[in-house]
């Protein structure tokens, strides 16, 4: 049986766990600033610590692309635009435990050699802001960031920046443009941001859960690190639970550990219902249904079985939820975020929108499920970035697992569903 | 330009300090465009044009970005702009419900505000609080695990000018101006109020305290 792993979450339940009092004198920074910058870059290769905010690339080795002795400014972009439907980590960790992520910008800053960082918060967690703002100013007034740190030769500024209400800035790219006072449109790749990120400079941009990982991998060890989670997926992370379970929040687990093992510790499905449908990591993750309980929650295994582990966001739905309702809201939602730069995704999930709602009243036919499916090939792979390629998930996994509903929406001429069953307070 | 002698002094004051944080001038474009907004409460003309004029930019420059963000308004907010999450998750946990009833209640569609000023709504995208179903945000601030009446009885009292506290935010609800200059980099002092977490947050942890849990030594 897998057990919990509390390191990121583990001073949660404290007070003041977002001061420095309730974080510690960041030990693990006074550390790295003593090390040789490629060894802390090797240390993260070796603990296998793979991104956290959804793609899985490997930590360690995007530090590692970023050229040294160029002469250029290097930067440091963490993306806390958490704005993945389902995906609700971040935000809680930097409400309470911003500190963890302000020392790992710090080693990760000095680890690739450089002097200015950003953070990147989406705008609508005002709370949230404050608390990392705060965190900042603290560490400045400590002298744990700004000129000369812990009595090094070695300045780091950190700036703390609020987007503005855009799903496409996180996307790497995307948010660079948008961190440089544009519109949030991703870029070509190449050049990838390790040679041409932030001002054109070489830039590493890694989301809050990795950054903030760093600092306990620094002070334990990348075997440490290592010995957690499974071959190719190190390591533990936090998998949060929502919908239709008994005690919703937030698991901080070793990857490896499985749906059914998460609802166990969470209480089970709601009383009296069963499960019908998740997303193993937010809503660009294919669905799985109950046939995948047991699938081992890491990048390979979650893979092999057609989906992706993305951000842990699971996503709970049982019985009384219609799949044809949430496929349509989520393609409403990436219709709203396409943000219109590439032809596919523009006019893709636009009419994927307008072929789902007369699907959804049961107007439709069978012959849409073979046009939705056909819009979507236009888009996998086609789109400019992933954006694009997520509003298709949603549409082949519900046709695979669901075909069968789809047809009867429109055997009845409508919803077979009662939406009032699947509320909060609908079966009470 | 209509802004008075005295309150374009201030808000250039506060724009010279954004802008100083980065080490490219335009970086600073969005950060003004909340701060524009913690003034007139929503990007007005004078306000864009102030941040053309700080930047070096043109005025279409600077619409062609304020456009492309949700969070930018193009007419004013209320005092308490109310969201209510419609993504997938929390509409399915009663969030399309709560939206009806309120909007209903209220007389008021999405990005409407009601005629005394005083509460404007929107259907949000995912506000990352998905343990939370169904949420509401005010001016940005979480009013989690919503019901019909609850929503009606919140958006009653911000009318009535009664105090409202979020649930996971700070001991009093800042209005839409003030969150907006929290949001251009400016912070406030409400940073220590709160919890550090609360319920699903703490869901994990107290379920591995008391199995005596812990991640390896």
């Amino acid at each position: 049986m897998t057990t919990l792993t509390p390191v990121l979450t583990k001073n949660w339940d404290l007070p003041n766990s977002f001061t420095l009092e309730g974080y510690g004198d960041y030990a693990a920074a006074r550390t790295a600033l003593g090390m040789d910058p490629d060894a802390i870059i090797q240390s993260v290769k070796d603990s296998g610590l793979r991104g956290r905010g959804g793609a899985g690339f490997p930590t360690g080795m995007k530090w590692g692309f970023i050229p040294q002795g160029d002469g250029k400014p290097h930067y440091l972009v963490v993306n806390a635009d958490e704005s993945e439907p389902g995906t609700c980590k971040d935000i809680p960790l930097m409400m309470a435990n911003p500190h963890s992520l302000i020392e790992g910008v710090i080693i990760t800053a000095f680890a690739i050699r450089a002097n200015y960082a950003f953070i990147y918060i989406r705008g609508e967690v005002v709370h949230v802001i404050r608390r990392v703002q705060a965190a900042v100013r603290e560490a400045y007034e400590k002298g744990y960031i700004g000129r000369g740190i812990f009595g090094s030769g070695y300045d780091l500024e950190i700036v703390v920046h609020s987007g503005a209400g855009a799903y496409i800035c996180g996307e790497e790219t995307a948010l660079l443009d948008s961190l440089e006072g544009f519109r949030g449109q991703p870029r070509l790749k190449p050049p990838f941001p390790a040679v041409a990120g932030l001002y054109a400079a070489p830039t590493v941009v890694n989301n809050v859960e990795s950054i903030a990982s760093v600092p306990s991998i620094v002070a334990n060890g990348a075997d440490w690190f290592a010995g957690m989670g499974t071959e190719k997926s190190k390591g533990f992370g936090i998998f949060s639970l929502s919908g239709h379970v008994t005690r919703p929040g937030q698991y901080e687990a070793p990857l490896g550990i499985t749906l059914r093992e998460l609802l166990d510790m969470a209480g089970g499905i709601r009383e009296g219902h069963r499960l019908k449908f998740w997303t193993p990591g937010g809503s660009s993750t294919p669905i799985f249904t109950d046939e995948h309980l047991d699938v081992p929650l890491d990048f390979e295994s979650v893979g092999a079985k057609g989906s992706m582990l993305g951000t842990r966001a699971l996503q709970i739905f049982d019985e009384t939820t219609c799949v044809v309702r949430s496929v349509l809201r989520w393609t409403e939602f990436y219709a709203h975020e396409s943000c219109g730069k590439c032809t596919p995704c523009r006019e893709g999930t636009f009419w994927l929108k307008q072929v789902l709602k007369r699907l959804e009243k049961g107007q439709g036919s069978e012959d849409d499920l073979t046009t939705i499916t056909d819009i979507a090939d236009n888009i996998l792979g086609r789109s400019f970035c992933a954006l694009g390629d997520g509003a298709t998930s949603p549409i082949y996994s519900s046709v695979q697992h669901f075909r069968d509903e789809y047809l009867k929406h429109f055997e009845i001429g409508g919803c077979p569903f009662d939406p009032a069953l699947a509320t909060v307070w609908g079966t009470k | 330009m209509t802004y008075s002698p005295e309150v374009r002094v201030r808000l250039e004051t506060d724009a010279k300090e954004i802008i100083g944080r980065y080490p490219k001038a335009r970086s600073a474009l969005l950060p003004l465009l909340h701060l524009v907004q913690s003034e007139d409460g929503y990007v007005s003309d004078d306000g864009q044009e102030f941040c053309a004029e700080l930047l070096g930019l043109s005025k279409a420059e600077v619409v062609g970005v304020s456009t492309f963000y949700t969070m930018y308004k193009r007419k004013p907010a209320g005092e308490y702009h109310v969201g209510v999450c419609i993504n997938t998750l929390c509409a399915v946990m009663g969030g399309d419900q709560i939206w009806e009833e309120l909007s209903e209640h209220t007389g008021i569609g999405h990005e409407e505000a009601t005629s005394d000023g005083k509460v404007s709504l929107e259907r949000i995208e995912c506000n990352a609080a998905c343990d939370f179903a169904p949420v509401m945000m005010v001016n940005w601030e979480f009013f989690d695990n919503q019901t019909p009446d609850s929503a009606k009885q919140l958006v009653d009292d911000l009318r009535a000018g009664k105090p409202v506290v979020p649930t996971r935010g700070p001991s009093r609800l800042c209005s839409f101006k003030e969150t907006s200059r929290v949001l251009s980099g400016l912070p406030d002092e409400l940073a220590g109020e709160g919890p550090s977490a609360v319920g699903p947050s703490l869901e994990g942890l107290r379920v591995a305290k008391a199995n005596g849990w812990e991640a390896p030594k």
